[in-house]
């Protein structure tokens, strides 16, 4: 079974393409959590037959051996698989570094300790906000805060790096001073402040989470004002605040490029140049089927958006073009219902007056948070049964 | 003034094969090394001082000559950057 036998030397491997030095393997889709700004695919629940202990551990090494050096564990909740220790043990010992991307629940001082036993590197602590209340109405749990709490202590004692998460939107963006002065007590290395971006279960509920551009930009001027404090404190926190591409002029350039660093490996072993292309209307191969190495150098899923000769106008005759790629397929695709098309959030789009329409719509938007669509199997069922 | 500089903690330094370099790995991070920083990295153990680790790159490469300020400007840098920290 190729699978299981990397194959040596394809023609296209000698090609100019790069390695997939970034490998995401999202181990599952079930979670506890119902975050309304999941990035799973919106009919997650169709998907069964989650790859077996020993598939995935075929998929780490060839991914290792083709030169990935950096691992994201992730899901769904990662925790859910009760393989996780084994899985994060052979990576480790292949040379990866290992990212445990997590919501904390499922997690206790044990696993904590088990996983570091195992080699893992880091674990990413996810939260919803800065205080309980938002926190487990956005999560869909009542005891979620709570117990994120107590996990990011556990990982901070345990002397892991830190790095905590936390998606913003209209009804959390209010918070900034709040989540940075948790971030700062519990002693994160890295914050990341990430500004939803509209993929999956987010592009769903996207009336009812983008901020507005006032808001956004209270936003931006508290988290300078903090960054700013941390300096002169001498503090090694750093602050990353993703900015939404909605409120850009130029795309952004996603994932580095189609097929250039990234490969994700989705639970059923699809594998994808990035965790939301499963929605385009390409064939994508399987870890299955194919062994990785002919899957990143010769199928035509990751090849499908190579170089830029598959480019039309805007993007063909611009001069940015090898900087930003045209943009995010999956948002040209959502937007403009072609992924060819140049990303609408270019200003030199066609169709840029669809990102214009839902900035003028977020300047008025009423929505509650009761209002939203929450990702679990019951919603999701909704979407594949149509 | 002579401190003992250690990689910052969840940062690994490694050989990659694949992109014939050394690199730096830390959370969801990599950073491709030149010949000169991965020569000086290499020398951070967290037991060596500067000092040291000065003497020992210029023991290992006697054609370069004097190595103090390229390796306490490096440091420097990397101490801004958070990669390494001082024991």
């Amino acid at each position: 079974m190729n699978a299981t036998n990397p194959d040596t030397g394809t023609a296209a491997a000698q090609s100019n393409i790069g390695p997939p030095l970034w490998l995401l393997a999202e181990v599952t889709y079930r979670c506890p959590l119902q975050c309304p700004y999941c990035s799973n695919p919106l009919d997650f629940a169709n998907t069964e037959n989650e790859l077996t202990t020993d598939e995935w551990v075929s998929v780490l090494r060839q991914g290792r051996a083709m030169g990935a050096a950096q691992l994201g564990f992730s899901g769904g909740e990662p925790l859910v698989r009760p393989d996780l220790p084994e899985l994060i043990a052979e990576a480790r010992h292949l040379g990866y570094y290992t990212n445990l991307i997590t919501s904390g629940i499922g997690l206790n001082e044990a696993k904590v300790e088990a996983f570091q036993k195992a080699g893992l590197d880091h674990i990413q602590v996810s939260f919803q906000a800065s205080d309980p209340e938002l926190n487990n109405a956005v999560a869909g749990s009542r005891k979620a805060f709570d117990q994120k709490l107590a996990m990011a202590r556990a990982v901070k004692a345990a002397g892991y790096p830190m790095v905590l998460n936390f998606v913003i939107h209209r009804h959390n963006i209010h918070q900034m001073n709040d989540i940075i002065e948790l971030c700062d007590r519990l002693g994160a290395d890295f914050v990341e402040l990430a500004t939803c971006q509209y993929y999956g279960w987010a592009f769903k509920n996207r009336e009812g989470l983008m901020p507005s551009a006032h808001q956004l930009e209270v936003a931006e001027r508290e988290v300078n004002a903090q960054r700013q404090k941390l300096a002169d404190a001498g503090s090694m926190m750093k602050l990353i605040f993703v900015t939404p591409d909605y409120y850009e002029e130029r795309p952004k350039a996603c994932m580095n490029g189609w097929g250039s660093l990234f490969l994700t490996v989705a639970p059923d072993g699809t594998a994808l140049p990035c965790h939301s292309a499963r929605i385009l209307p390409i064939e994508f191969p399987n870890t299955r089927e194919m062994s990785l190495k002919s899957i990143w150098y010769d199928s035509p899923g990751f090849n499908h958006y190579r170089g830029d000769s598959w480019m039309p106008e805007p993007c063909r005759s611009c001069d940015e073009k090898g900087k930003d790629f045209g943009g995010c397929r999956c948002q040209a695709y959502m937007l403009t219902g072609n992924a060819d098309n140049a990303d609408p959030v270019c200003d030199k789009s066609p169709h840029h007056d669809r990102i214009l329409a839902a900035r003028r719509a977020a300047d008025h938007a009423t929505a509650g948070l009761e209002d939203l669509t929450y990702r679990n199997t019951r919603n999701s069922r909704e979407f594949f049964r149509g | 003034m002579d401190q003992t500089p250690r990689l910052r903690p969840g940062f690994r330094f490694q050989w990659e094969p694949v992109q014939n370099a050394h690199v730096l790995l830390y959370p969801e991070g990599m950073v491709k090394l030149n010949e000169s920083a991965a020569a000086i990295l290499s020398e951070i153990d967290g037991a060596s001082t500067v000092t040291e680790i000065v003497a020992r790159l210029e023991a290992r490469f006697p054609e370069a000559g004097s190595l103090e300020d390229d390796v306490r400007a490096f440091i420097e840098d990397a101490l801004q950057q958070h990669w390494i920290m001082m024991v």
